[in-house]
């Protein structure tokens, strides 16, 4: 305990560490899947191929990426971009799927009525499809944040991890404290986090309060 | 990187590359075989009955947050000693949720009609769960050991950090030389590895998958 005390200075710098390098990508991978994920449904040819290229690069080890994407985008190993670079990709790897599947869940007749009061085809993405695809996105969203949080720490293997680090440090010290620090923090990061996106769906979908959302199992 | 790849004195031998990938794929099959063990049953429990169901959905989820890196730290430290049972301990952990969260939902996504019918012509409740309900619910229980299969292998690259072998060697071997050629080699071969892995479980899932169900 004295431990915890001692070093909250170090404790709170690898928690914003960790919720940097977790939460950025999150968002870049947003911004990145909603315009592919609406290019795959006008064409709609791109969207199989998308899915199982998502699914592809899901499989790769995080480790792997790691260290493959210093190499690719000529980055140093110890660079913070590396790490936000790959959990990028399997952010929009993932999400691109939800993306799809949640512009497709929009009905045909409600997506002709927009057409039919003079929507046009941006302001309809905006303002009737991206809304509908809402929960869809979101059960997407809800996984990939969770699982970034928890990817995070691998980082700590290459040096950079945020509370990860914790995990290393503990064991080169032999020493339990730290390590049972950072997984409870990263557990809780990952609970405030899904909280946080659960809390924002039903701020984005008012129509949908009388139903809880389910999330998806892998 | 090539250079590292094309030397065949980088391949063979105790410590070459085919002895790292036998023992990657050691790691990852001793524990893979572990969390069937304990999570199909279980899964198949709870999916047969229905009873415990909050316990398989919510497990699933709450895993996918734990860092693997800090249960691997805690294996050992709470083991005192380093070495495979840390690591095993760690995988198996990784592994279960995902067979348990899948099979439960394998077996709860039969249709319930389908399961009265069964009844009706007078299976017992072990027929209808090794005749109906797993044929049906394969389909996702395999999905559910193939993404158990692809966090193992890829995080048994943590086992070399608890000074075992496997290709997590070269990763952290390389980081500490600042041989960046060696890391680039492991972490491409875990990127094959895994790769090759989750073919094979798609190729599975295609064959074992009962042709009634390719039908509808």
């Amino acid at each position: 305990m004295t431990w915890i005390g001692d070093n909250l200075g170090l404790i709170w710098e690898q928690l914003r560490e960790h919720i940097y390098l977790a939460i950025i990508p999150v968002i870049l991978g947003l911004i990145i899947s909603v315009p592919l994920g609406y290019v795959a449904t006008r064409y709609s040819w791109l969207a199989n191929p998308l899915i199982a290229f998502g699914g592809l690069l899901y499989s790769l080890p995080s480790i792997a990426l790691f260290i493959v994407i210093p190499a690719v985008l000529g980055t140093k190993v110890l660079s913070t971009i590396n790490i936000i670079v790959a959990l990028t990709i399997y952010t929009v790897s993932l999400l691109i799927r939800n993306v799809i599947d949640g512009l497709r869940s929009v009905p045909p007749d409600v997506r002709q009525s927009a057409i039919a009061v003079g929507y046009g085809s941006m302001h309809r993405l905006i303002a009737v499809d991206l809304p509908i695809a809402v929960p869809v996105i979101f059960a997407g969203l809800r996984v990939v944040t969770v699982a970034n949080i928890s990817m995070v720490s691998v980082g700590a293997v290459i040096g950079i991890g945020g509370l990860g680090e914790l995990f290393t440090l503990g064991f080169q010290k032999d020493f339990l404290t730290p390590v049972v620090v950072g997984v409870v923090l990263s557990l809780a990061l990952a609970l405030v986090a899904d909280l946080i996106l659960v809390s924002l769906q039903r701020v984005l979908t008012p129509w949908a309060r009388v139903s809880t959302p389910v999330a998806e199992v892998a | 990187m090539w250079q590292y790849l094309t030397d065949s004195y980088n391949w063979s031998g105790n410590e070459g590359i085919w002895a790292r990938i036998l023992q990657h794929l050691w790691y990852t099959f001793a524990a893979l075989g572990l969390s069937v063990v304990i999570a199909l049953p279980i899964g198949l429990r709870i999916g047969h009955t229905r009873r415990g169901a909050f316990l398989a959905i919510n497990l699933g989820n709450a895993a996918r947050a734990l860092p693997s890196l800090g249960l691997l730290m805690i294996a050992v430290l709470l083991t005192n000693q380093i070495g495979f049972l840390p690591v095993l301990i760690a995988l198996v952990a990784l592994g279960i949720p995902p067979i348990l969260a899948s099979t439960y939902a394998g077996l709860s996504g039969v249709d319930p009609a389908t399961i009265d019918a069964a009844r009706g012509m007078g299976m017992t409740g072990r027929e209808i769960l090794t005749k109906v309900e797993i044929p049906i619910g394969l389909p996702l229980i395999i999905s559910g050991i193939r993404s158990a299969t692809l966090q193992i292998v890829s995080t048994a690259t943590i086992a070399a950090l608890v000074s075992l072998g496997g290709l997590g060697r070269y990763v952290v071997d390389g980081l500490k030389l600042r041989d960046f050629p060696q890391m680039f080699t492991g972490a491409l071969l875990v990127a094959l590895l895994a790769i090759v892995l989750d073919a094979v479980f798609a190729l599975i899932g295609r064959i074992t998958v009962s042709q009634g169900l390719k039908i509808g």
